[in-house]
């Protein structure tokens, strides 16, 4: 008895990821119809990339499970990756150079 | 001896044996079998790969006149929505399956994995009938019937190896599937397996609104 709910307690409850599931469609559905709306870009990019970084913690956090793991492994893996993502941004200026300086 | 003694006890109690058993060996600093551990820094370094190359997309298209956007609401965006509600569904079948695994119960895990492998497969079907569509459509690498040369390359490249890593996944389960049948493969083999694939999910949820939203035909 007791091994077995132990054993469910690891397993994670089956309620816990259909909620997970029906949030990430919800989400979907969200980034769905702002698409569709007249906003200014750089508001449609900032909202359509909050939204999928939300949904990316949920996957991250339920379904792959850190959210019960060792803080260790969160802050040997998260940290390093939102890093090197982040110094990837340096190119934009760039990107903004080409597109403002393009003669037309 | 703190070591010895921890040994006595037949195995580590986590903290405890952490701090006084380190040179006994068998100590897990953060509590996952190697296996995970090694699946998860792939997937970190899958992911920046991924980061590199949507960084290089935006880039790309920040810097070019008259991109592209040539996606539909019906079929383009339509068949995107329904990949992005399979893959996710996937993602759910997967950690039922896991779950399974954990408690013990091996043909309810082969089933689950099973059904997570058709919606890769299912995926991959819309997936590719996309491409031909747009190939059909004159589509090519540095070339497009539309605008901005780069708008091929990038959508094929970014779509094309997030597509690479879906059929990878199917045959990756497919193996777990058929050795969790025979009994040859414990849990930890169907997590690590499941971390795999939400993480090919994961991609995806980024994927979908860059490439595709981002796209969309506006009246």
């Amino acid at each position: 008895m007791n091994h077995t709910t132990e054993h469910a307690h690891e397993a994670g409850s089956k309620k816990l990821f259909i909620w997970v599931w029906g949030w990430l469609l919800a989400l979907t559905g969200v980034e769905l119809v702002l698409a569709y709306q007249n906003l200014p870009l750089k508001v449609m990019l900032g909202l359509l990339m909050t939204i999928s970084i939300i949904k990316a913690t949920l996957i991250i956090s339920y379904f792959m499970h850190l959210r019960f793991e060792r803080r260790s492994l969160v802050l040997t893996l998260m940290p390093a990756l939102v890093f090197v993502i982040a110094m990837m941004f340096i190119v934009f200026p760039d990107s903004l150079r080409l597109a403002l300086m393009r003669p037309h | 001896m703190a070591g010895e003694e921890a040994m006595r006890m037949g195995g580590p109690a986590h903290d405890d044996a952490a701090v006084e058993s380190v040179w006994s060996g068998g100590v897990s600093p953060y509590a996952v079998v190697p296996k995970k551990l090694g699946m998860w820094l792939f997937i970190v370094s899958d992911a920046i790969t991924f980061s590199a190359l949507i960084i290089a997309y935006s880039y790309v298209r920040v810097a070019s006149p008259d991109w592209p956007r040539p996606f539909e609401t019906w079929p383009s965006i339509a068949n995107a929505t329904l990949m992005t509600f399979i893959l996710l569904s996937s993602s759910l079948t997967m950690v039922m399956a896991v779950r399974a695994a954990k408690l013990q119960q091996r043909a309810s895990t082969v089933k689950w994995i099973a059904a997570t492998m058709l919606g890769g497969v299912l995926f991959d079907v819309l997936h590719i009938h996309e491409w031909l569509g747009l190939i059909g459509q004159g589509v090519r690498l540095f070339k497009n019937p539309w605008g901005a040369p780069m708008f091929g390359a990038s959508f094929f490249t970014l779509t094309g190896l997030h597509m690479t890593h879906v059929t990878i996944g199917v045959a990756y389960l497919g193996v777990v599937a058929a050795l969790i049948g025979r009994g040859k493969l414990t849990s930890d083999d169907v997590e690590v397996s499941g971390l795999y694939w939400h993480f090919v999910d994961l991609v995806w949820m980024f994927l979908f609104p860059l490439v595709y939203l981002m796209s969309a035909k506006s009246a």
